[in-house]
């Protein structure tokens, strides 16, 4: 119920600001236009009426999935909007994809070797991936792998494919694959980082526990107290972590994008907001908001999934 | 800190101290955070000194000449100087641009770290004293706003408020007045039961003199480190909004313009036109976090790990 009501203020302070802003008829008409041509135009974008109407009209569209038509691409906000979102999310799932298969190895051998010289420089780095602006680490990126080496592909997504014959996606050839690899590294770094300290301090933690204790005095092998007994104790916080800032890595792919040159829903925002197309930055937000919404709901029931308390905590309650 | 440091007073001597005294004192002790400390004290000097210590000034248009333009770090300059990080497309020194564009990144920052602090104290203290639905208003805003990630409010809000530093600076604000809000108010309820509130409550003093006089500076320390933090997110904020073409006007160039600025001549192996502002960038976070981070353990050991 939150949710709904938070979309819905959301939808209004977004629109309102949003419309407050410039006038994008100085930008879409030709400054030769005269007053007739200038008036129909400002008519058939609805933007004569006052903005109360403006804004019962869209409130009308958005309850039908209508969340208005671009200015610029002259085409429905939502659908420009989703076509560009498989690029999002698979930049998005790739990068999670890289911090994850980095970062959890790395955090739990600088968790059990706190003040080995591995452990201590994987801790360095990752004070270093969350001191770093991710779109300095990109142009880097760029001028290590594209420009002095030459290696890999600076922009674009490069040729894509249809996975299940619906969605287009850069991964299935190798010439798309080289697209993705240096922009999902660029948003991994952050989240690397972030992984890498979660999982050492929850190791670090657990070690000290009586069960890791118990276990040792069991006479188990080191490998299935770390691999059974540490590991699945620290799960829960982060897949609860994986889950809550995948939406943020969603967020943050509008730099990585920019820097890229990615064709996402990030790049559209950015596009859209230096020529002022309204709906499209609405329906963005709008789109961005649910779909944060949605990426809670399904931690939250991830979660009680994963930890035996909170489901027995609800199971008695 | 469990490590004995011989430069530490005996907890007898430690006690006759001035509290600004035994902090100074903790702090020298971490090698790493003198480091970061010095390193930040340089910045913050070329920032405040950049008319006095640059070789040209890089808003004199007088100054600049394009046949200058581009050329790699260590060129000699026509009047007999070196151009030790090399030019930017309008024949700009680089370290020059770099000097004042730091004073731009800082200033933004600062202000913005300032003003945030503010509004999140007073609502946090509000909130804590108060309690009851103002409370429950308040945090439920903050809540909700630390549910989206920074950047992406940033954008709705330059998308919302349009461009300009005032509005940088403002957006900045209303981003990070949350996370005050939320660190204070937890640190003010547990002040608020400890029995010299109580005592102030019962000497009748004013509410004002109570949340300013006595509840106020012992919810200080979270907070400063909470600042110092906060400060090196907004710099990096700004310098992404900038990067994006969103945040501050070209007229005066902020690192992230810079980076910026250099991005078009990367692909034809210019590096430095973004590499040096960059390393500028970084360095500055970098201390401000090792700042950070030793005042964390130095402030509130509860909060070390």
């Amino acid at each position: 119920m939150q949710s709904v009501v938070v979309l819905f203020v959301m939808s209004l302070l977004v629109f309102v600001g949003v419309y407050a802003i410039g006038n994008p008829i100085d930008i879409l008409i030709n400054p030769q236009a005269d007053q007739i041509d200038r008036e129909r135009a400002i008519a058939a974008l609805g933007l004569d009426k006052p903005l109360w109407e403006q804004y019962l009209v869209f409130l009308k569209g958005a309850l039908t999935g209508d969340l208005g038509r671009s200015f610029v691409h002259a085409t429905p906000a939502l659908g420009l909007i989703l076509t560009r979102m498989p690029a999002t999310m698979e930049l998005a799932i790739a990068a999670m994809l890289i911090a994850v298969v980095l970062g959890i190895p790395l955090g739990l051998w600088a968790g059990l070797k706190p003040n080995g010289v591995a452990g201590r420089t994987i801790m360095a780095g990752s004070i270093l991936g969350f001191s770093l602006p991710t779109f300095w680490v990109g142009l880097m990126l760029i001028m290590v792998f594209s420009v002095m080496l030459g290696w890999l592909p600076s922009n674009g997504r490069g040729p894509t494919m249809l996975l299940f014959g619906l969605v287009p996606v850069s991964f299935l050839s190798w010439e798309g694959l080289s697209h993705l690899v240096l922009p999902a590294t660029n948003l991994a770094l952050f989240k690397l980082a972030l992984l890498i300290r979660l999982t050492r301090a929850g190791t670090r933690e657990s070690l000290l526990q009586d069960y890791v204790k118990f276990a040792r005095a069991k006479g188990l092998s080191n490998a299935r107290v770390i691999g059974v007994h540490v590991l699945r104790n620290i799960m829960i916080p982060i897949v609860t972590v994986i889950g809550l800032e995948f939406g943020s890595v969603i967020a943050f792919a509008i730099v990585t994008e920019s820097v890229f040159a990615w064709p996402g829903m990030g790049k559209l925002l950015i596009d859209s907001i230096n020529l002022l197309d309204r709906p499209v930055i609405v329906a963005y937000l709008l789109v961005i908001v649910t779909l944060f919404i949605v990426i809670n709901l399904v931690v939250d029931v991830l979660y009680s999934a994963l930890d035996p308390r909170v489901r027995l905590a609800e199971a008695k309650g | 800190m469990s490590t004995v440091v011989p430069a530490v007073p005996e907890p007898a001597a430690r006690a006759a101290q001035s509290p600004f005294a035994r902090i100074a004192s903790d702090f020298v002790a971490n090698p790493v955070a003198v480091f970061g400390l010095v390193l930040l004290a340089l910045i913050v000097a070329a920032a405040v000194f950049a008319p006095l210590i640059s070789p040209q000034n890089p808003y004199d248009l007088a100054q600049l000449d394009v046949m200058d333009s581009k050329l790699p770090p260590g060129s000699k300059s026509p009047n007999g100087g070196t151009f030790w990080l090399g030019t930017d497309d309008q024949g700009r020194d680089m370290l020059s641009a770099i000097f004042y564009g730091l004073r731009i990144s800082l200033m933004v920052g600062a202000a913005s770290t300032v003003l945030a602090l503010l509004v999140g104290l007073t609502m946090g203290l509000t909130a804590a004293y108060l309690g009851g639905r103002i409370e429950t208003l308040i945090m439920r805003i903050v809540d909700i706003q630390l549910s989206f990630p920074a950047i992406l409010i940033a954008l709705i809000l330059i998308a919302v408020l349009g461009q300009g530093t005032g509005k940088v600076i403002a957006a900045l604000v209303t981003i990070q007045w949350a996370y005050y809000a939320r660190t204070v108010r937890s640190a003010a309820l547990v002040e608020k039961r400890k029995e010299y509130m109580e005592a102030a409550r019962c000497l009748a003093l004013s509410p004002a003199r109570i949340v300013f006089r006595h509840l106020l500076p012992n919810c200080l320390p979270p907070m400063i480190v909470v600042a110092t933090v906060q400060v090196a997110a907004a710099i990096a904020l700004e310098a992404t909004l900038s990067f994006l073409g969103l945040g501050l006007p070209i007229t005066e160039p902020s690192l992230g313009l810079l980076i910026a600025n250099g991005y078009q001549y990367l692909l034809s192996g210019k590096y430095w036109i973004s590499f040096f502002p960059g390393v500028a960038l970084l360095a500055t976070i970098v201390s401000i976090n090792l700042v950070a981070d030793q005042l964390r353990d130095v402030l509130n050991p509860r909060l070390s790990r």
